[in-house]
């Protein structure tokens, strides 16, 4: 079994005239959370619906488990247990919280269908989800809303979670019990990539880092070593942890 | 057992429940309370276009798809009925082989419609469907010796559903039971079964897919559903419940033609049904259509007794005159758009929402 569970190499994305990505080498250990840190407009999303093939890599490799999945198709992706969780509360709206689910729950055709203990577990994680189960997602706050699309994401055991800026807009207090919740999923050996801008966040939770900049990746290493280096900070990402 | 009925999907709203009720039972007993012949016409066209209209918002309230093209597998059904008597005779063999050559085309056209254009935005998806439906209504004009032109096809059902037939020559409450009742009861229970399946599916794995794909593509794709694979299942469903509600008009009216069944005119019906309904709710379907149709044949009649009655006052009178009734058709339209804008099934949720 490979050290890496997923390995991009020289990955270029275009995205109609634009240039987005330019050759990114990333690699993301088994079983860690993998921060992907960087300005706005650096490439973090880019990368992970690159990884998703929600976009399409027009130049480079990406490496699932060993396997290359460059050319496939994000439902072909998704079926390899690899869950992506959007930007800005990726839910849907107009289902409830319990039909929001069920749709990321393939194997279940209705709620007594669903792996109870796991379910247990999520709503131990993310309890809003359990308090508004017959609730319209969309009547859900903001915090709730990135709960359930996180809790979505992990409603049946996945190998790799893609998640991207999951404290963007959100209170102190809500990031803190997001937090919290990441660090019970670390905890349960998933691996992760995680897009976030919020340092804090980052330092609580990261195993490794990725710095991007300008569509590449210009630093690579532990996330320890880098809240260490202050000056290192500052030249990657303009600011002090 | 009427949760297995009505896939656990309930009104969620006391009026709603009494006005659905109140609809099923009117339509059921029509008949025998009302049985004159207008009555009886009113009551069949609304079976008809609650199975179109139905079928259309399994397309465009549920999957977020707008097609034009609808009213051409509505006018399949029809024409696959209409064809097939005129050729095969009067019998059940003419109305079983017309219904399952309708059903193919429709599936094959609505597969072909779906793959080539499901994939581009949905303005061009709904122009290609705008073009592909005049083409076919021109088609069926030109065919004459096939579809007998802008005359249509007049044609003979089996004896049991023509009016000339009689189960009893004693009346049953007050009502001859003859092959016209026969032939409203089929209308009428295959509309029920139709509007059951539908509701079966919206309400299914499959139609939580096509809400999800409704509201944000992108997000269902990355979830790990094929888009286009659904958005097409979607449309050719839509188009196979359309075939089979052109093929009860034909059934109720023994006549087809160009304007009866593939006109502009019908899409532009469908459309407001959905709207003062509800789009994304199978039983707006029933309620705009009850409501539209009922409009649509009694408006007349509404304002020749108004008219009449205010003849005293000349402006108010020519104000209701009867061949005013378009004006007040969209008049009623605007008021329905304005104080329903999610349509009587959505508004009337909503407000249970709130208490």
């Amino acid at each position: 079994m490979k050290a890496n569970l997923l390995e991009l190499s020289g990955v270029h994305t275009h995205i109609g005239a634009y240039h987005i990505l330019h050759g990114v080498d990333l690699s993301v250990p088994r079983g860690k959370l993998t921060m992907l840190l960087g300005r706005n407009g650096a490439g973090k999303t880019t990368t992970l619906r690159t990884i998703m093939g929600l976009w399409r890599a027009s130049q480079g490799a990406i490496a699932f488990n060993g396997r290359d999945i460059t050319s496939l198709a994000t439902p072909e992706i998704a079926s390899m247990n690899v869950a992506y969780v959007p930007e800005s509360m990726g839910i849907f709206a107009d289902l409830t919280v319990q039909e929001n689910m069920l749709l990321a729950a393939r194997s279940a055709r209705n709620a007594a269908q669903m792996d109870e203990a796991r379910l247990k577990w999520i709503f131990s994680l993310f309890p809003a989800v359990e308090k508004f189960w017959n609730h319209p997602a969309g009547k859900l706050s903001g915090g709730q809303k990135q709960m359930l699309a996180v809790a979505r994401a992990i409603v049946e055991p996945r190998e790799l979670l893609l998640i991207d800026e999951p404290s963007k807009g959100l209170a102190p207090a809500i990031i803190n019990n997001m937090i919290d919740a990441f660090a019970q999923l670390k905890a349960s050996g998933v691996t992760i990539l995680l897009v976030e801008q919020n340092i804090n966040f980052a330092k609580r939770l990261g195993d490794s880092v990725a710095v991007m900049d300008n569509g590449v990746v210009v630093h690579a290493g532990s996330m320890k070593e880098l809240a260490e280096d202050g000056a290192l900070q500052h030249s990657l990402l303009g600011l002090a942890i | 057992m009427l949760t297995r009925l009505l896939s656990n999907d309930f009104p969620r709203n006391r009026i709603l429940a009494v006005v659905l009720v109140g609809l099923l039972l009117a339509l059921a007993f029509m008949p025998f309370i009302f049985p004159g012949v207008k009555a009886l016409n009113v009551a069949a066209k609304i079976l008809v276009f609650v199975v179109l209209v139905a079928s259309f918002d399994l397309l465009l309230g549920y999957t977020g798809i707008v097609s034009f093209a609808h009213t051409m597998f509505f006018g399949i059904g029809a024409y696959g009925i209409a064809i097939a008597s005129t050729r095969m005779g009067p019998g059940w063999p003419a109305i079983a082989t017309g219904l399952a050559a309708a059903l193919a085309l429709s599936f094959v056209l609505a597969l072909l419609v779906g793959l080539f254009s499901l994939r581009v935005r949905a303005i061009f998806f709904s122009m290609i469907t705008l073009a592909v439906a005049a083409a076919f209504q021109t088609l069926a004009s030109q065919l004459s010796e096939v579809t007998g032109g802008e005359d249509g096809l007049t044609f003979k059902m089996p004896e049991v559903l023509s009016p000339g037939y009689q189960m009893s020559e004693t009346p049953f409450l007050g009502v001859m039971l003859d092959g016209r009742l026969i032939c409203y009861y089929l209308l009428f229970f295959t509309a029920l079964a139709l509007l059951l399946a539908m509701l079966r599916i919206v309400n299914s794995p499959f139609g939580r897919v096509l809400q999800a794909i409704r509201e944000n593509e992108f997000r269902a794709e990355a979830i790990g559903y094929r888009v286009v694979v659904y958005r097409t299942t979607s449309s050719i469903l839509s188009a196979l419940f359309a075939t089979v509600a052109g093929a009860m008009l034909a059934i109720w009216l023994r006549y087809n033609g160009p304007d009866t069944s593939l006109s502009f005119e019908i899409m532009l019906d469908v459309l407001l049904i959905v709207v003062i309904g509800g789009m994304g709710t199978i039983y707006g379907a029933a309620i705009g259509s009850g409501v539209f149709v009922i409009a649509q044949s009694y408006l007349q009649d509404l304002l020749r007794l108004g008219s009449d009655t205010a003849s005293g006052l000349p402006w108010l009178s020519a104000l209701l005159s009867p061949d005013r009734w378009l004006l007040w058709l969209g008049l009623l339209f605007v008021l329905s758009v304005y104080y329903f804008p999610t349509g009587v099934v959505g508004r009337l949720r909503a407000m249970r929402q709130r208490a």
